[in-house]
């Protein structure tokens, strides 16, 4: 549609320029978890970056769409980055190409391409390698292990299993849920977990979201509301059983909290529109993310809280009308 | 981005303001042009009827449109000359049509009338509001804010008991547009003059005169004129430079915190708002008997060598004021735009004339305007919601206009958009949401009317269908009728003829005898009793005739 309508200003930014802020404002989180995962994480962002844009030009040209608009538009590069940090490092090589592939696939192109996708597609990716290949996706290098200790033949997959072993780990949440199965308690468990590399890894992740709150690329409404979703269960229930039940700090701090409440939650194509229903629909990520933290099977719940409430995001909308002017509100009688 | 300065109304945007404000902003008068256009339907509302023929001289303030039909505005001729036509012109208008226009070659000598059409009235105070309204009417007045709605009807409302408030909008909230600014600056006592009369008119409390806070020249000036006016009921108020704060509704909302109902108007909180210039028009054509023949109008954009503020005739081609603010500039021009670049409208070609409601002329070069882009699917970011001063979802309506879902638009308040372009100035895939609003509600009222036309069309039918059923029914009826009666005339005369056979029959048997065989055949048994009983009683009764 050719504009013949008002307004005729230039436009403050366009779609890759909100793109590119996200971009950039991840560039510290990054690099702290490049320093402790180790250059494993790089290989990943490349593959899935690899897997991603590369189906993102195959399905434009495939469903006919302007190639260069849309390639470079940043989005598939976005979706690729987001589910890449997600990853662990050292993963087998193909299995963060197919990740990013599918991410873009059928997450993203099979709905209609940028902006018709219920779902974030970087979660859908992440989920989809979780549920298929489960092994790899839950051994995350032993944090601050540091540059080059797993070799490169391990992407190749030809490392003996003894020798992950000693060299990965369980993460955090990870750690302290097989914990709890084998009757151990908080109290034992969590003076052992290494706070360091996780305090570098929120506070980096903080700084890029103040400055996409700062460009208003984002609002304060959803990261705000996740990670009180998050903290008014675990408060509750740390009060009510604290040997069972992780505090409100350990939640925020490890695991995808700040990065997935910064970050994933945001995506605003799959997410509420209307200012309450971005309130809602934080609070439900946070809420289902200590569910399936607390009572669930998997590594963490952020990706899986994330896709469930995409799923309310039309029912949420609906229902979250604003308030329009010269409507609701009683009007103040005459003078 | 821009930045979010509180306005008084949610929403809204910082824009960079391009305007001719203080000493910049003074104004000159445009040069008369050769030929002037004035455009029947330059108002809201009916169109002006012509009273000059063409081949008249006339006159500035002749008279040559009248206003017919209660809410319409009469037109004045605006320098002196000949009536060249009255033909079909192109007008400035979105839709780019023509429409009738009265054609003046000017004579160049721009004589006035020598009697003003009306009489001047100095003491408006001793005069009775239907004299006043009378002069306003008369003078042909409507909003120069861009409204182009007549003055006097505006002024007259059912009901003036409790009207509080007579705001005065000189909050030019629009960049680029800086006539207001520009009439406050040079013509401020005028303007409070006007705004105490246009008080007295409505029996209003307080008047309130909006200026934004960026525009100090004006500010000054309208207070100097406050002061002096001796008026306490008059108050100027700086309010925030925010667009869209000049909007009628955001305006009353900063001033008052008070909100015009959904599909109401400000009359209905007891608030009247009329523009600052055209308070001072207003007063000049009560104690000046002048009707609307200027205006003025900011010439402006990368695209003009000077931009200014022109005094101009009404009627004038826009093509004269380009060429006395220097002409094009060599940065060539993207948009001729009638209007600010928020809310006006793209133009055909610089030929068109200034109507009453011109109030800029943007002449957009790449500086100042966007080029024409193709817009990115929505990514539903949500920057529309957090700047829309109606509280709308632009996003959703937008949603839904694309998909002709026209009911769900109205659900979510499609009619309460005032498009004044803030969530489509924000949004980052170019989407022209605005004009997909302005296409959802033409395509609703053409349904309305639509409907309308097949609710009578239906009515008419089905109002015929009775009507033809009616006249069978009665046809039928008489058909019974005058066949009844001509039954009962046929059964008469038989029994009249009969009686007659009988009593022929009395004196020769045979052929009656030889007779009722062969009726009696075709006759049903219950006639025939009847017959064999009417026979009887007219035997009976003859019988006793001859006893």
């Amino acid at each position: 549609m050719a504009v013949q309508s008002s307004p005729w200003l230039r436009r403050p930014r366009g779609v890759p320029a909100v793109m590119g802020h996200v971009l950039l404002a991840l560039l510290p989180g990054t690099a702290v978890a490049v320093w402790v995962w180790g250059p494993g994480l790089l290989l990943n962002l490349a593959l899935v970056a690899l897997g991603a844009l590369a189906t993102e030009a195959l399905l434009l040209r495939w469903r006919g769409r302007p190639l260069q608009r849309h390639l470079f538009d940043g989005s598939a590069l976005l979706t690729a980055i987001l589910l890449g940090l997600s990853l662990p490092p050292w993963l087998p090589w193909w299995q963060p190409l197919l990740g990013g592939a599918f991410a873009i696939a059928i997450g993203k192109q099979l709905f209609g391409g940028l902006g018709y996708n219920p779902f974030n597609p970087a979660m859908l990716g992440y989920v989809m390698l979780l549920i298929s290949v489960p092994v790899s996706m839950t051994q995350w290098p032993q944090a601050g292990l540091g540059w080059g200790a797993l070799p490169l033949g391990y992407i190749a997959g030809d490392v003996p299993a003894a020798t992950l072993d000693g060299l990965t780990g369980a993460t955090p949440l990870d750690a302290v849920r097989s914990g709890l199965t084998q009757q151990r308690t908080l109290g034992e468990m969590l003076p052992g977990t290494p706070l360091t590399p996780a305090l570098w890894l929120a506070a980096a992740w903080a700084l890029g979201g103040a400055w996409l709150l700062f460009q208003r690329v984002i609002s304060w409404r959803i990261p705000v509301a996740m990670l009180a979703g998050i903290a008014l269960p675990a408060l509750i229930a740390s009060a009510i059983d604290p040997d069972r039940f992780a505090g409100v700090g350990f939640h925020w701090l490890y695991g995808a909290s700040i990065f997935g409440a910064l970050f994933i939650a945001t995506d605003p194509v799959s997410g509420s529109t209307t200012p309450r229903g971005r309130l809602i629909f934080g609070f439900g990520v946070g809420l289902l993310t200590w569910i399936i933290r607390s009572f669930g099977g998997y590594p963490d719940g952020v990706a899986f809280a994330v896709l469930l409430m995409n799923i309310a995001v039309p029912l949420i909308d609906a229902h979250t009308p604003t308030r329009v002017y010269g409507t609701g509100k009683a009007q103040t009688p005459r003078p | 981005m821009f930045g979010r300065a509180k306005a008084g109304f949610p929403g809204g945007l910082a824009l960079p303001g391009h305007k001719l404000y203080g000493e910049a902003g003074r104004t000159r008068a445009a040069p008369l042009p050769d030929e002037l256009v004035f455009p029947l339907g330059q108002h809201v509302g009916q169109a002006a009827t012509p009273v000059v023929q063409v081949g008249d001289r006339v006159r500035r303030g002749d008279l040559l449109a009248a206003a017919e039909g209660f809410v319409s505005a009469a037109i004045h001729a605006s320098t002196s000359g000949e009536i060249r036509a009255i033909e079909e012109r192109p007008i400035p208008h979105a839709s780019g049509l023509s429409a009738l226009c009265i054609v003046l070659a000017a004579d160049g000598e721009d004589r006035g009338r020598e009697a003003p059409l009306w009489t001047p009235q100095a003491d408006w105070q001793d005069l009775p509001r239907e004299e006043l309204l009378a002069c306003i009417r008369q003078a042909g007045i409507v909003g120069l804010g861009g409204a182009a709605f007549p003055a006097a009807v505006k002024l007259n409302p059912k009901d003036t008991a409790h009207v509080g408030t007579l705001i005065l909008n000189g909050a030019e909230c629009e960049p680029y547009i800086s006539c207001d600014g520009a009439a406050m600056l040079e013509d401020a006592p005028a303007i409070v003059a006007g705004a105490r009369l246009l008080a007295y008119l409505i029996r209003a409390r307080e008047v309130q005169i909006a200026i934004e806070d960026h525009n100090p020249s004006a500010l000054e000036a309208m207070r100097a004129a406050a002061k002096d006016s001796g008026d306490r009921a008059v108050k100027v108020v700086p309010v925030p430079s925010r667009y869209p704060q000049g909007g009628e509704r955001q305006l009353i909302q900063t001033l008052t915190g008070r909100e015009v109902p959904s599909e109401g108007l400000p009359i209905d909180i007891g608030i009247v708002v009329h523009n600052v210039a055209t308070a001072a028009a207003i007063w000049r054509a009560v104690t000046a008997a002048e009707p609307l023949t200027e205006r003025i109008v900011t010439v402006t954009g990368s695209g003009v060598r000077a931009p200014a503020n022109l005094r101009v005739r009404i009627g004038t081609p826009i093509r004269t004021l380009i060429e006395a603010c220097g002409g094009y500039s060599e940065a060539g021009v993207q948009r001729l735009l009638l209007g600010g670049p928020m809310m006006g409208v793209a133009l055909a070609d610089d030929a068109l004339p200034i109507v009453k409601g011109s109030n800029c002329i943007l002449v957009g070069g790449s500086e100042d305007l966007a080029p024409p882009v193709e817009p990115m699917p929505c990514i539903r970011c949500g920057d529309c919601v957090s700047v829309c001063p109606a509280g709308l979802l632009p996003q959703q309506l937008y949603w839904h206009a694309r998909a002709k879902e026209f009911d769900k638009t109205q659900t979510l308040n499609l009619f309460d958009c005032i498009e004044c372009g803030c969530c489509a100035q924000v949004c980052p895939s170019d989407i022209p949401l605005v004009q997909y609003y302005r296409y959802a509600k033409t395509e609703i009222r053409l349904a309305e009317q639509e409907k309308i036309k097949a609710d009578q069309a239906r009515a008419r039918h089905e109002f015929r269908q009775q009507r033809l059923e009616r006249e069978k029914r009665e046809k039928e009826e008489a058909r019974r009728r005058k066949r009844e009666q001509l039954a009962a005339k046929q059964a008469a005369q038989k029994a009249k003829a009969e009686a007659e056979a009988a009593a022929a029959s009395a004196d020769n048997p045979a052929p009656a005898g030889a007779k009722e065989p062969a009726q009696a055949e075709q006759t049903p048994p219950a006639v025939a009793a009847a017959q064999a009983r009417a026979r009887r009683q007219q035997a009976a009764a003859r019988d006793e005739d001859q006893s």
